[in-house]
């Protein structure tokens, strides 16, 4: 077996030859031609199935942890980052592959544990919202956001008292709901309200 | 009657060329491809109506669509690729995906003149990786294959490291697969033929690369 035909052969499963390439290439990369394929990809063609699941396998993977960042959005944000094996690209070796797989299920791992903790707080906080909902009294001057209880927008609820002080004294105590995320318009009034102001004076 | 003769027939012709792949990297990577199409024009202000549909790009592209851009197919099957060749999607970004981080950090879709313009319109509507090369700096087919020992970038001294990734066309490489571009290879002041090259990966499907490469072709064209 010849060093090119052969690496060929085992990996395509299709016998090709150096002329077929040089016709199609013209004469302009011989270099190309000539050196064994197995070497320009520093592998051995007997790991190509494997190497082909373990793509499969960050395929399956980056689709999980794509749909756990959409999941999470935009209540927090995933860390989904896997090292870079390479730079510039090149085809990986079967250890390369079996780290980025690695690193990627690790992720997912933790980017679920994440996101079940979140979960589980945002639950205990709608059921304490329930609570100060029914009993305002009992949870004075506490406050939970929208946020917290991984509902979209702005604004909180608020348990305070009904008029002031008196409110306070008498025990009346209720809770508020704020308005919500403030208008654009209001924003861009207080943006220019700045803006004005960093001027120096005349 | 074959198909190029029908398309004779109807005014139409297959619109790109298809490049090819070294058989072990095809084979390590099943669907990948280059395909391209050489277009008249030169770099320059883009005109109104791609202008135009920049700013209306702008308007129904927000936060939410770059998070769930992810899931889809197209920037998915990007995505994977990146994993696949050791690049990390989440800091050297698809193609897809760094314009859409442009796009909220500039608040829009800036025009940069063509054919980048051109190239971000059928980039954000397909998901399609796209290049430009100046075309009458190409000879022969375009590949995606691996670099030589002792190859480099034209203009650049650097040895590219072995097994590195390449779009090349007969003599050389012209630039690293989604990275930089190589001297002279690339569209500038004097280019007046423009090659749009568009990256096929697994799972990206034909139709969606000849659209991409149709949208482009329209706008320079337009031009």
């Amino acid at each position: 077996m010849d060093g090119h035909g052969g690496a060929g052969r085992r990996l395509t499963g299709k016998p090709r030859s150096a002329a077929a390439y040089r016709a199609k290439l013209g004469t302009g990369m011989p270099d190309l031609l000539d050196r064994d394929m197995r070497v320009a990809i520093g592998v051995g063609g007997d790991e190509r199935l494997a190497r082909a699941e373990l793509r499969r396998q960050i395929g399956r993977l980056e689709r999980e942890m794509g749909t756990l960042v959409a999941e999470a959005f935009p209540r927090m944000q995933l860390d989904a980052a896997v090292p870079a094996v390479t730079r510039p690209a090149r085809v990986l070796d079967l250890g390369e592959l079996e780290a980025v797989r690695d690193s990627l299920a690790a992720r997912i791992g933790a980017a679920r544990r994440r996101l079940s903790e979140r979960d589980e707080l945002e639950t205990r906080n709608r059921e304490l919202l329930e609570r100060m909902l029914a009993a305002p009294a009992e949870y004075k001057w506490l406050q939970i956001s929208r946020d917290d209880i991984g509902a979209p927008g702005c604004g909180h609820w608020h348990s305070r008292p009904r008029y002031g002080v008196l409110g306070m004294l008498m025990g009346w105590w209720r809770v508020r709901i704020s308005s919500g995320c403030p208008l654009p318009g209001r924003l861009a009034a207080v943006e220019r309200e700045k803006s004005e102001e960093a001027l120096p004076a005349r | 009657m074959g198909a190029e003769e029908a398309g004779a027939e109807l005014g139409w012709e297959p619109p790109s060329k298809l490049g090819w792949v070294a058989p072990h990297v095809a084979a390590e990577f099943p669907g990948l491809g280059i395909s391209w199409i050489e277009v008249d024009g030169r770099p320059g202000r883009s005109p109104e109506p791609v202008r135009r549909r920049l700013r209306d790009l702008s308007d129904r592209f927000y936060g939410a669509h770059a998070i769930h851009m992810r899931e889809r197919p197209i920037p998915w099957a990007y995505r994977v690729f990146f994993r696949q060749i050791g690049l990390d999607p989440d800091r050297t970004r698809t193609p897809v995906e760094q314009l859409a981080l442009d796009r909220l950090h500039d608040g829009g879709f800036k025009a940069r003149g063509m054919p980048a313009d051109a190239l971000t319109i059928a980039t954000v509507e397909t998901g399609i990786a796209l290049r430009a090369f100046d075309a009458d700096q190409l000879q022969g087919a375009l590949c995606i294959r691996d670099s030589a020992p002792g190859e480099s970038l034209p203009g650049r001294p650097a040895e590219l490291a072995r097994g590195t990734l390449v779009i090349a066309d007969v003599r050389s490489p012209i630039g690293l697969l989604f990275g930089a571009t190589g001297e002279g290879r690339g569209v500038e002041e004097g280019t007046r033929r423009i090659a749009i090259a568009a990256v096929q990966v697994n799972s990206v499907p034909q139709i969606a690369v000849e659209e991409a490469l149709w949208m482009v072709t329209a706008a320079l064209e337009g031009a």
